[in-house]
């Protein structure tokens, strides 16, 4: 049997491969069939009823879910389609809260988008008034059902990609919600942050809960001191708020446009990321040869780290107590930078750029705190940084390139490639041979553990030391490879784990690209470029190389692993149940 | 024989049909529909030791039974008043029969009084379209109602009560 079929849309002849859709068929002829809840490999549902199409059945059917068959014919344009799409989208506009203007998704909504395209002049029915409360009360996110349009694609990313279901579809018909169970706050269920609801959505019904205005204020007070630290994915990335392409490294004018929005000092959480690696690697070490706890988990991603805490604790002490690399920033920036500049720690007023919400959520736990001021007092997105840039006026797009400030801006490229999934795992392989041996190893690149597989594993031998590596991006890959660990099937010595498929390039603070873009191309892939190439062009690609994070132990903090470091750098986690007995939210 | 005792016993007979189902697939329905003979209604605790005991999310699990009328989130009364809201008893006024039990029993429909003598629901027709608008209280039909009605009826049922006491 043939792998293909041969079908006809609009009358031209289409080859497509055995169990495909009419929706990919349709592509493969360059002809576009509207979408609204469909978002490859995350929802394909058939529930909005957008890509209708003729095949020549009694009724009209979902293109992303028919499949192509020998001889098909298939309409995808007449007057009965538009119309049938039209009335859909306009039942759906009815109900929708129609705020555009002051809507964070203005410009970038997919619905909106639809109804030019679709040409709706005019929303013939008029739906009652949906009046949802909107949920603030996470650290990271913000829901507002009455932007919501029940597409479902949040649910299933939180369901099917994240395994952490914390949002369902609530109660039926026109009282259909996107909900916690019992409606509680997303803050009170297992949640765990990552944001791939809000990159998911097409609308503004979820969204970053803002930090904007805290940093304007922290801006215009003079009393503080306040700095600014960017993550290695940001830069990766923020070009395309600007529209700029995907994938283009925007480095230098992120510093510029940082520097004109007035921050005292702008600095590179990539050099943390060096420090990071001295000290988990220096952890990673010291378990191999001491018997400790193994496999060693990284935990640099938020996400992952509250996932763990609800899900796996039992293998809290499998995870590494660094802390992640923009709060050990933070505890540094609070310590080490306030003693040598002669700053007041309660002066000074550190701001991460994130790729990230998780990181808001964690920025605001207690334990992370080491000079008794938060270790990082806002986070904001990379998105929410686009924002201000844009409020300020600021033409980021012809910005000249600037440097980062010195003495903390200096970082390697093992630093920058934190923000693709295996990054962190390639940098600490960089350097653990050091840590072993005292030499650099002659192989730079560990490409194994690069791409977009869901779990990737590596094998490598240092100094006589075999290490067994094993990286997973996306937490249902996570759940699945720690699963294998819990059960014996498989042993690893050291683990990566990012919560958000495609590490932090594709967080749940990056840019929103629409799923027109994100069914065509595959955003990690390029976004982790711009990062590989960074990597590439850096004269430092080591860690230990780097000279502030020498300068740090040198003149601070002694050895990696050492009393000061684990007052300053490492913290704990608590287990934490998924829904707490006490938490009595009654349905009244 | 106490309260405490009285709970361990449901909770027992929960897990063992938890445990019955376990594993088959479609068991969330089924295990639902026996907990609330149990229960009488699904609170949260069942909800979330249905869940764990089926490896469902509690999302999953509350999904299912806000969609499905058949499932409750409150507790019923000792008296289960239903309102006929089927077309006939609809145009009859039975809207307006609700509306009065309502008023005098302050709760609204799905919910159930304090004291868990009353619980107030609507439900479809009950195939008594001649005698509309109807109600049903537990397995007695009421019909041909106007809202003056009402408290008669409510009364007699706390009559009742009163003399058991």
């Amino acid at each position: 049997m043939s792998d293909f079929v041969t079908l006809t849309i609009d009358g031209k002849e289409v080859k497509a491969p055995v169990g495909s859709t009419v929706l990919e068929a349709a592509k493969l002829a360059g002809i576009h069939i509207p979408t609204l809840c469909y978002l490859k490999g995350v929802n394909e549902i058939g529930a909005c009823r957008m890509c209708v199409v003729d095949v020549g059945a009694k009724s009209l059917q979902a293109a992303c879910m028919y499949p192509v068959a020998e001889g098909l014919k298939v309409v995808t344009n007449s007057p009965e389609i538009r119309e049938s799409r039209r009335v859909t989208l306009e039942l759906i506009l009815s109900s929708h809260e129609k705020k555009c203007l002051s809507c964070v998704r203005s410009r970038n909504c997919e619905l909106q988008k639809l109804a030019r395209d679709l040409n709706i002049q005019d929303i013939r029915f008029e739906g009652a008034e949906q009046n949802f409360p909107i949920d603030d009360l996470s650290h990271s996110i913000v829901r507002d059902p009455n932007k919501c349009i029940l597409c479902r694609r949040c649910v299933s990313v939180c369901k099917y990609i994240q395994t952490v279901s914390a949002i369902e579809t609530v109660d039926r018909g026109y009282k259909t919600i996107v909900a916690s169970p019992f409606h509680m706050p997303l803050r009170d269920t297992p949640c765990v942050n990552c944001g791939q609801c809000i990159v998911a959505c097409p609308t503004g019904a979820l969204r970053e809960k803002s930090s904007i205005e805290k940093v304007w204020d922290a801006l215009g007070n003079e009393d503080l001191y306040v700095i600014v630290q960017t993550a290695p994915a940001v830069r990766a990335a923020l070009g395309e708020e600007f529209g700029l392409p995907i994938g283009t490294p925007v480095t230098g004018k992120m510093v510029s446009a940082l520097k004109k929005l007035k921050f005292d000092k702008v600095f590179d959480t990539d050099t943390a990321a060096d420090l990071t690696i001295m000290e988990e690697g220096t952890e990673l070490v010291n378990r191999i040869k001491n018997n400790g706890k193994l496999p060693l988990i990284t935990s640099c991603s938020p996400g992952w780290i509250k996932f763990c805490e609800h899900n796996f604790p039992d293998m809290l002490d499998n995870l590494s107590t660094c802390k992640s690399p923009h709060e050990m920033f933070g505890a540094m920036l609070k310590s080490y930078y306030a003693e040598k500049m002669g700053i007041d720690p309660s002066k000074i007023f550190v701001v991460s750029v994130m790729p990230c919400t998780a990181k808001k959520f964690e920025s605001k736990r207690s334990e992370l705190a080491s000079t008794g001021y938060p270790d990082v007092d806002e986070v904001i997105t990379t998105r929410e940084l686009a924002e201000m840039i844009k409020e300020a006026g600021i033409d980021f797009v012809n910005l000249e390139d600037e440097k980062f400030d010195d003495p903390m801006g200096e970082a390697t490229g093992a630093g920058v490639i934190f923000g693709a999934t295996g990054g962190v795992m390639e940098a600490a392989l960089r350097s653990v041979p050091y840590l072993l041996t005292g030499k650099d190893p002659e192989q730079v690149e560990i490409k194994a553990v690069r791409g977009e597989d869901g779990i990737k594993t590596a094998e490598l031998e240092v100094a006589g030391i075999k290490i067994r590596a094993a990286v997973a991006h996306g937490l249902g890959n996570a759940r699945k490879l720690l699963e294998k660990v819990r059960s014996g099937e498989e042993t690893y010595h050291f683990i990566e784990i990012m919560a958000c498929p495609g590490g932090c390039v594709t967080g749940g603070g990056q840019p929103i690209q629409p799923a027109s873009v994100r069914n065509e191309i595959d955003l990690r892939t390029e976004r982790a470029k711009a990062i590989y190439q960074e990597d590439e062009s850096s004269t430092m690609r080591f860690s230990h190389h780097n000279p502030t994070v020498q300068k740090f132990y040198e003149e601070y903090l002694g050895e990696p692993g050492g009393h000061k470091s684990h007052e300053l750098l490492h913290t704990h986690y608590i287990v934490r149940e998924n829904y707490p007995e006490d938490c009595v939210c009654d349905p009244q | 024989m106490g309260v405490c005792c009285c709970k361990d016993s449901k909770e027992q007979k929960l897990d063992e049909i938890i445990a019955r189902y376990k594993g088959t697939r479609g068991a969330l329905i089924p295990v639902l529909h026996e907990a609330q003979e149990i229960y009488g209604y699904l609170p949260m605790s069942v909800q979330k030791r249905i869940a764990e005991g089926l490896n469902v999310s509690l999302a999953d699990v509350y999904g299912v039974v806000t969609f499905y009328t058949q499932f409750s989130l409150e507790p019923k009364g000792k008296y289960k008043i239903n309102v006929c809201l089927g077309t006939a008893c609809y145009v009859k006024g039975s809207g307006a029969i609700l509306d009065k039990l309502s008023q005098i029993l302050k709760i609204k429909s799905g919910q159930c009084t304090k004291d868990g003598l009353f619980s107030l629901d609507a439900c479809r027709c009950v195939g008594a379209c001649g005698l509309a608008p109807v109600m049903m209280i537990n397995d007695d039909v009421y019909g041909r109602l106007t809202p003056d009605d009402i408290p008669g009826i409510i009364k007699s049922y706390r009559d009742k009560e009163a003399e058991a006491v």
